[in-house]
């Protein structure tokens, strides 16, 4: 085994024990800090993979802002929900079954899919990936009107949501 | 053995990383990839070492310094000049006793100033030190910076929320209300550099600067934008209402004690130096000076030398400034520092390209005077806009009592109300 293959079986497993403790813990602030550690070892799987664009705005939109915000909400929220609440309904044995078919179906997705061989990535593309990044989403060849057209829909949401949270006259 | 003329006394700590990997290769026999998985651990810890030593020199400067802004000695006892003084705190406070409040949550609160301090120390992985010396070259350091200061974010809310204070909870929600509003123009400030030096890496762009001029010529409504909110980040005077002493006793850190006090200290002070580091960095030229190139360990002078001068600006401000109100710091954000942010990247961006176009064959020299007189006129259309408001505002409070109430508001939102004609409520949450 490689250096970078032990790493992403320790990044794999902790990560998976986050996000397991996420859905398990009863208390919500407990459960949003460690959504954060999944996240995070999220962006560290990416960092792995050479992309390292997609790791810092993994950091930057999900713990930056979004972990913030709900762990904010929940402070307002004081165990309010810590021990009372159930956390599984009557047909938790349905949601496991499904959970656990899916699991079959993509694992015998992937065994069985013949992985074509990606083309190899040298150096310079992965150290000019954001220029290229960059490129694509402004050329008209690339992604330019999806580009403007999500710019748009977030404008018309910060606008909106201004309205919708500002002072009725 | 490798060999030290090719590296000579300028790449003198090159050398040491070089020799380190040959002496695991050659005399252990290690293989190659565990050698330079122990090379890179070692050099991290060097730097991360290099990195948490800092505070102790810098507290010892920022109490000397904040003893002479308000006319008094400052430390003098322990050592020459009271060098000794930090040294003398740090045993102090490992000597305290390391309390942890009833009903706090103990995880949480042990690990806060943990994160916090973590949050800072990886800041300095992106950060040049020289050119040929920076701990990642990643590219896209700017970007990660930003990623990390979120980390801070949250320790402080952790440490905050864990302590069963509503002190130290008030503190956190401001830390929520501020840190989260001020990243706003602090990332559109950080988008000129980039948009400078067409690149996101640290290295790039101190590089772009040695080949052109230092960006504080070329953007310095950027630069200035920058600078502050990122003191406004740190949380320092005057935007310290995270830990406001006079009005929530010290905020998210009151319960702690000993050295998980000394944590918070130590992220806070390491913080502020390295927001010193960044300003160098981006807008300073970084390492860049005479002969940075040709002896790498100039550039780390030039670039310590530089980092002290903008720290000395954060102290000087710190020592100067009132503490502003939670109101007026929103909107002082909100209403002034966006659009300004948001106009110095459209203005930066408008006269490169009318410089690329108009004037192909244009140097440095021309495209700084072009990029200064872009931001001078941007900076007098803020001011002739501030001045026009705010002689409407004193028509308005002249003419009866109904809009003194709003004049009287509008004049509190610090100059910032030309983009907004109506009146806007401090936000609930802020309080």
């Amino acid at each position: 085994m490689t250096v970078s293959q032990i790493l992403f079986l320790v990044v794999a497993a902790v990560m998976l024990i986050s996000a397991v403790l996420v859905v398990t813990l009863r208390n919500l602030i407990h459960a949003a800090l460690w959504l954060i550690a999944t996240l995070f070892f999220v962006a560290v799987l990416y960092v792995l993979l050479d992309a390292g664009f997609m790791a810092a705005a993994q950091v930057v939109l999900y713990i930056g802002a979004i972990a913030i915000l709900i762990i904010f909400a929940m402070m307002l929220t004081r165990r309010v929900m810590a021990d009372e609440t159930v956390q599984i309904n009557s047909q938790w044995w349905l949601g496991g079954l499904v959970a656990a078919a899916a699991f079959v179906a993509v694992a015998g997705l992937l065994n069985a899919s013949a992985w074509p061989g990606l083309p190899a990535v040298d150096d310079a593309t992965i150290t000019n990936s954001i220029k290229m990044l960059g490129t694509q989403l402004t050329s008209p060849d690339g992604f330019v009107i999806p580009f403007q057209i999500a710019s748009i829909l977030l404008t018309v949401a910060l606008v909106g949501a201004i309205a919708v949270a500002g002072e009725k006259k | 053995m490798p060999d030290f003329s090719k590296y000579g006394i300028g790449n003198i700590f090159i050398y040491f990383y070089e020799l380190l990997g040959w002496f695991l290769k050659s005399q252990l026999n290690l293989p190659a990839e565990l050698a330079g998985v122990i090379q890179t651990l070692v050099a991290i810890v060097t730097l991360g070492t290099f990195a948490l030593l800092i505070p102790i020199f810098t507290i010892w400067l920022e109490r000397k310094l904040a003893a002479r802004f308000q006319d008094r000695l400052g430390p003098n006892r322990a050592g020459p000049y009271g060098l000794l003084q930090s040294f003398a705190d740090v045993i102090k406070l490992l000597g305290k006793e390391d309390i942890t409040p009833t009903g706090a949550d103990k995880w949480v609160y042990n690990l806060a100033p943990l994160v916090g301090v973590v949050s800072v120390v990886t800041l300095w992985a992106v950060i040049p030190l020289a050119s040929t010396m920076v701990g990642a070259n990643i590219n896209v350091g700017v970007l990660y910076v930003v990623g990390i200061s979120g980390l801070g974010t949250i320790a402080i809310m952790m440490g905050g929320w864990s302590s069963n204070n509503k002190f130290a909870l008030l503190g956190a929600f401001r830390t929520a209300a501020q840190l989260v509003a001020y990243e706003v123009p602090m990332i559109i400030a950080l988008m000129v550099p980039v948009l400078l030096a067409g690149s996101m890496g640290m290295q790039d762009i101190v590089n772009a600067q040695a080949n052109s001029t230092w960006y504080i010529l070329m953007a310095p409504v950027a630069a200035l934008l920058f600078f502050i909110t990122s003191v406004a980040e740190i949380g320092r005077a005057p935007f310290d209402l995270l830990e406001a002493e006079s009005e929530i006793v010290a905020g998210f850190h009151i319960e702690y004690t000993g050295m998980k006090f000394g944590m918070w200290m130590l992220s806070e002070f390491l913080h502020a130096f390295t927001i010193a580091a960044l300003t160098a960095t981006l807008f300073l030229g970084g390492w860049h000076g005479p002969l940075s190139s040709e002896a790498p360990i100039l550039g780390i002078v030039y670039f310590l030398v530089k980092t002290f001068l903008a720290y000395f600006v954060v102290v000087w401000s710190r020592s100067t400034f009132p503490r502003i109100r939670v109101d007026h710091l929103l909107s002082l954000n909100w209403k002034f520092f966006t659009p300004l942010a948001l106009g110095a990247l459209v203005v930066t961006a408008v006269a490169q390209k009318l410089v690329d176009t108009y004037l192909p064959g244009a140097g440095d020299a021309m495209r700084t005077v072009a990029l200064f007189s872009a931001n001078v006129l941007l900076v007098w259309l803020v001011f002739e806009l501030i001045r026009r408001s705010a002689r409407q505002a004193r028509a308005g409070a002249e003419g009866g009592y109904e809009e003194q109430g709003e004049a009287h508001h509008e004049e509190a939102g610090h100059g910032g109300h030309e983009t907004q004609a109506e009146h806007s409520p401090a936000p609930a949450s802020a309080h």
